[in-house]
């Protein structure tokens, strides 16, 4: 693989813009940059959050989306309405591995799927009716939920059915949350606006109802995880890290999290916030109302989890304070021993990343404690302050794209021909035919956890075992072989 | 007239947050900040100039406020 200079990079975005219309040549070329690490604001640089070019692939997925989906699903003990047509809940199941602990149907629902099947005469006539008489059967069958949400499709904000009137009279009638999130999957450019929207339906439907309730103890020490979504269990080892330098981890949200934690947000005295993409909202609020400070932190790889659990540390106490260095201290052995067994392998290698939310920088550190290079990465659905965050991240002339196309991102592919590849399913099984190395970077490919020291170990497991696997030599047909390739392929497995 | 949330970054600086449009910038200058008052014409880091009349006395941070933007 070749290290491209800040012209070379340059002159491949221009190439690659070139097949395109004048008009769609404009607005990508925005979107597409060289970075360069001394800019401190990326809108000097990048444009994000626009709307995509029709008639292009972009994996950008809608506002219900990313209310249902990312925000809400992850929470276990409530039930959560697809509402509107059977389409939207039924192929969007499954896909994110929110692992969580509880007894599936009877006190937790994570895995399980509810719509309330919309029809011609739903649409005809509204469906705050069914709406209304589908929370009495999700109350009937599965009384041990603690609440539900409402989650709209598009044809509920098409044909101005109530959900808010439907929620507040079957709220009251359960004595349970029961929150109506208006999600539409028209609204926004991309599923970053229903994130805000389901960070809003927190805000108003949960967070409050125990600002009157003081019977729950607090210590000095309270603190929530806020936008982990505990993909193949990533939220366990980061609670354990945080327990283990003397914090109570009160409420965790939304992987594995539960309504009542949800409730005890507002007593915590630290808001620690992961993605910081998908529930800064909700930070800012209760920055604003119950004066809860929030800072980020990032628990991929070994320097930047010791960063983080200090920066953390510098929160409270010295007791913490020593206890955070006592426990960089004891994973030490541990984490080393992965480094020296694994950085041997993949010293040197490139990677680029296409994914979304935090992913596309945060997890640039664990890579370079692998001794590996991110040399692209973009997003899908970030804004300018996602960008801000990831210059500084990323080394001079490597390649940022914002809403990158299927098309755009081959062809710069095919050019720096990275070692690994890091995105979602729909890219995975095109780069591996073009013969490179790739990792599911949105549920890690069925792994995980990679959070936290544990999960640091798998991190570079799975890196080696994709990146060194005996496949990748062995991409060309045998009958397509000259013999000399064959001689030389038979040295190497002798 | 959008409503802005300001608060403070973790050096001190004042942060303007529209929640509208998802946009954050970093204050650079306040016209009237004492212990009296706090507000009038507010410069930001993107150049773009807002205004609001002077609060007294300031208000604590963070907190939601609405603006007006300076034309010109
Ligand atoms: S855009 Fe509308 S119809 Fe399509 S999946 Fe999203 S909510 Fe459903």
């Amino acid at each position: 693989m070749a290290t491209l200079s800040r012209e070379e990079a340059q002159a491949l975005i221009q190439e690659v813009l070139e097949v395109y219309p004048d008009k769609a040549k404009k607005d990508r070329a925005k979107h597409l940059a060289v970075n360069d690490p001394s800019i401190d604001q990326s809108k000097k640089c990048i444009t994000s959050n626009r709307k995509s070019q029709p008639g292009v692939m972009t994996i950008r997925g809608c506002a219900y989306a990313g209310s249902r989906g990312v925000v809400w699903g992850p929470v276990k003990d409530m039930i959560h309405i697809s509402h509107g047509p059977v389409g939207c809940g039924q192929y969007s199941r499954g896909g994110r591995r929110n692992y969580y602990v509880g007894l599936t149907g009877v006190n937790s629902f994570g895995t399980m799927n509810f719509t309330s099947d919309f029809q011609e005469r739903d649409i005809v006539f509204g469906g705050d009716k069914k709406l209304d008489k589908l929370i009495s059967e999700i109350e009937t069958l599965f009384p041990l939920s603690k609440g539900i949400s409402v989650q709209s499709e598009c044809p509920i904000g098409l044909i101005g059915d109530d959900i808010e009137a439907v929620s507040k009279k079957k709220g009251k009638e359960l004595n349970k949350p029961v929150v109506p999130v208006r999600c539409e999957g028209f609204r926004g450019v991309s599923q970053s606006l229903g994130h805000h929207i389901a960070n809003d339906a927190i805000r108003d439907w949960v967070l409050h109802r125990r600002d009157t309730d003081n019977s729950f103890e607090q210590t000095p020490y309270d603190v929530c995880i806020t936008g982990d979504y505990n993909i193949g269990g990533d939220i366990w080892p980061s609670r354990l890290l945080l327990e283990e330098i003397g914090l109570r981890v009160v409420a965790q949200m939304p992987g594995d999290g539960t309504v009542s934690e949800m409730e005890l947000i507002p007593k915590v005295k630290l808001n620690l916030v992961h993605c910081y993409r998908s529930v800064n909202y909700l930070a800012r609020h209760l920055e604003e109302k119950y004066g809860i400070p929030w800072m980020e932190y990032n628990f991929f790889g070994p320097t930047k989890i010791a960063e983080s659990l200090r920066k953390i540390a510098a929160r409270f106490d010295e007791t913490i304070q020593a206890n955070a260095e006592r426990v960089i201290e004891q994973y030490r052995a541990q984490y080393e021993a992965v480094i020296a067994k694994y950085r041997p392998r993949l010293e040197g290698r490139k990677v680029m990343l296409y994914v979304g939310g935090l992913r596309p920088r945060h997890v640039i550190g664990a890579y370079e404690d692998l001794g590996m290079e991110v040399v692209g990465t973009g997003y899908e659905f970030a804004h300018n302050d996602d960008y801000d965050r990831t210059i500084k991240e990323m080394g001079d002339a490597t390649l940022l794209y914002d809403d990158i196309t299927g098309y755009e991102l081959e062809e710069f592919v095919k050019r720096v021909r990275p070692d690994l590849i890091g995105s979602g399913i729909k890219e995975k099984y095109i780069f591996q035919k073009m013969g490179i190395p790739f990792r599911q970077m949105h549920s890690w490919d069925y792994s995980g956890p990679y959070h936290g020291y544990d999960g640091f170990s798998i991190f570079a497991r799975d890196m080696d075992m994709t990146v060194n696997n005996p496949c990748w030599s062995m991409m060309q047909a045998p009958w397509l072989k000259s013999a000399a390739d064959d001689s030389s392929a038979m040295a190497a497995s002798a | 007239m959008p409503s802005v949330m300001i608060r403070r970054n973790d050096d001190g600086g004042l942060l303007f947050y529209v929640a509208k449009k998802d946009m954050e910038e970093t204050i650079a200058a306040v016209e009237h900040d004492s212990a009296e008052q706090w507000g009038g014409e507010v410069e930001l880091t993107d150049g773009s100039r807002w205004y609001i009349d002077p609060i007294s006395p300031p208000p604590a941070f963070p907190t939601t406020l609405r603006f007006k933007r300076v034309e010109g």
